[in-house]
């Protein structure tokens, strides 16, 4: 088994999914309540990455990242390097493709939360900010779970974005579903086996924890309606 | 300890609805709370709720000027409008909307994030005691009943000392022993205190045994205010009226005006009855309506003699409802249809039964003349 490659691939899942708890909140906050009319098109953008085949998100992203764009260029001027073929790279492509699994069990745990507690905090006199932080994130702290191990998961199973974003580079940028596709390719089964295994009983324990919590969520905080 | 406010809150609220405009609904209306309270009276979709919503600041009216004591809270013509956490206006929702993910402790402390542990601790305390929630602390919402659920709400609103408060029909799910309860601590807290309270029901009940002054709302506009006693015992309008009880509605004609009996003659419409009513400024053959309550209407099996009442109207017995411990005997009368209020007792002495003759007595000043809620539009 390839460590150097289950080990960087368990690196870029955390970072990208921390970088989407903290991107994808404020997103999934706005999504949940904004007015605005033009709200769908924006819904439509971070869904796109459910649909979208991974190489044309990462080819896109591969010409974004080159030098004759413009944020190609400005993040060179930032950081002195260029994104293709980096770490770095590999994790801005990630995060823009597992967005929506991030966004959207946060926006519905949100939507979820019921709008008569937000107002009764607004005239108890706490401000919008702290009604996030005491009633709205409490009370979708599954969807928030949900969405972190989702996102979480979603990356250490992408493969066309790394390829095309990220290459092939050993420890650099070689995924462990990269790895699995190059010990295929070197005939070696029984090594594509091991790390496919242990991406398989990884995937399903994420998964199995989820719905786990999901289940008991159900009974977590009883509805209590009492409109006659 | 809690020093009294004696606060006062105005409000001039107008309000469009696009989604109502169709049927011609408009919010407009003037109020004064004084300290004590108000009950804010009226059917439903009268727009109670939007003119709590409007007061508390979740809610922009189009236009409106909403001033506690001396703070303006909104001024559309200048341009003011304080935001719903700094407006110090407490307000506990029908559906209460206490946090199911917090103890009865912590929904009671919520709203005092800028106190100091200590005060906190004490303020919390006090008010479980005041509304004698004290052994529930520690329980979730999900735990207590609804009576207690009110009682939490009512305690979480309170403990931020507001400066007024707005209550929307909170006890409408209670049975009437657990509502004068909660009624009564509620009470003896604002006594000290001396806030306006706006109290929303559509519950006469709650309203003779909570209000001081009662205004009555209907279609987005104020019909009547005053003492709950002078607006729906005596109600001037039909909306009231029908809303305070009134089971019997005519539409008439003034057929005479006798100014020295202090009283006029009225006509029923399609009908030859005729009810002698308080004198009102009608001239003869003006189209007036009439209400009488159907408990203030006496029913005799014989023709009654010598009686002080004026009204005496004979007709047939055409139906005999029991509910309760109340019979609702309709009589009909040359095209008038009436109902009155008998015990079961009462109903079994006169061996009264359907197609029995029956004289109907009511006092003239049993018969309210209602002003037409499209009159006053007008």
């Amino acid at each position: 088994m390839n460590w150097s490659a289950i080990l960087l691939t368990l690196k870029l899942a955390a970072v990208v999914s921390l970088i989407l708890l903290a991107v994808g909140l404020p997103i999934a906050y706005w999504l949940a309540h904004t007015r605005w009319r033009w709200k769908f098109l924006a819904e439509a953008v971070v869904a796109l990455p459910l649909v979208l085949p991974p190489t044309v998100l990462g080819f896109y992203m591969l010409v974004a990242f080159g030098p004759r764009s413009p944020f190609g260029r400005s993040w060179e001027s930032l950081f002195g390097s260029t994104l293709p073929f980096t770490f770095q790279g590999l994790v801005v492509a990630s995060v823009l493709y597992s967005l929506p699994f991030a966004v959207q069990p946060f926006a519905a745990a949100f939507t979820a939360v019921d709008p008569k507690l937000l107002q009764a905090s607004s005239v108890l006199g706490v401000s919008r900010m702290r009604t996030f932080f005491r009633v709205t994130l409490p009370l979708s702290v599954v969807g928030v779970i949900t969405g972190f191990v989702l996102s979480f998961a979603h990356t250490l199973g992408e493969f066309g974005v790394v390829l095309m974003v990220g290459g092939n580079i050993p420890g650099v940028t070689r995924t462990a579903s990269i790895d699995i596709y190059d010990q295929v390719q070197a005939l070696d089964y029984s090594a594509a086996n091991q790390t496919a295994l242990a991406l398989l009983a990884f995937s399903f324990v994420v998964l199995s924890l989820i719905y786990g919590l999901n289940r008991k969520a159900r009974f977590q905080w009883p509805t209590s309606d009492r409109k006659p | 300890m809690i020093a009294p406010l004696h606060t006062i809150l105005t409000a001039r609220i107008r309000n469009d609805f696009p989604a109502a405009r169709s049927r011609g609904f408009r919010l407009d209306v003037e109020l004064t709370v004084p300290p004590g309270v108000t009950i804010l009276f009226g059917p439903s979709g009268a727009g109670k709720t939007t003119i709590l919503d409007c007061l508390a600041g979740l809610t922009r009216p189009d236009a409106g000027r909403i001033v506690l004591n001396d703070q303006v809270l909104l001024d559309s013509a200048a341009g003011i409008q304080v935001p719903a956490e700094r407006r110090r206006v407490g307000y506990v929702f029908q559906s209460l909307a206490l946090f199911p993910h917090l103890s009865v402790q912590r929904n009671v402390e919520y709203g005092l994030g800028h106190v100091s542990d200590s005060e906190r601790q004490q303020r919390v305390r006090e008010l479980l005691e005041a509304f004698r929630i004290a052994p529930l602390a520690e329980r979730r919402p999900a735990q207590i009943s609804g009576g207690e659920g009110q009682r939490v709400a009512l305690a979480r609103a309170l403990v931020t000392e507001p400066h007024a408060l707005l209550l929307d029909e909170p006890l409408a799910a209670l049975d009437l022993a657990t509502k004068a309860h909660i009624i009564e601590d509620l009470r003896a807290w604002n006594a000290r205190r001396r806030i306006p309270v706006l109290y929303v029901t559509h519950s006469q009940r709650e309203a003779f045994a909570l209000g001081e002054r009662l205004i009555a709302i209907d279609e987005g506009r104020v019909l009547a205010q005053g003492s709950p006693h002078e607006v729906l015992q005596m109600p001037e309008h039909e909306t009231v009226a029908q809303i305070a009880g009134f089971e019997n509605i005519f539409d008439a004609n003034v057929t005479a005006v006798n100014e020295s009996s202090g009283t006029m003659t009225c006509r029923l419409v399609r009908s030859s009855v005729e009810l002698e009513v308080p004198l009102a400024r009608s001239a003869p053959g003006a189209a007036v309506r009439i209400a009488i309550r159907a408990g203030d209407i006496l029913l005799a099996a014989a023709p009654p003699v010598l009686l002080s009442a004026r009204n005496v109207i004979y007709g047939h017995i055409a139906s005999l409802e029991q509910t309760g411990t109340r019979v609702v005997a309709q009589v009909e009368s040359d095209g008038a249809q009436f109902l009155a209020d008998l015990t079961p007792g009462a109903c079994d002495a006169l061996a009264l039964s359907p197609g029995r003759e029956a004289w109907l007595v009511i006092k003239s000043h049993s018969c309210f003349l209602l002003q037409r809620a499209q009159a006053q539009k007008a």
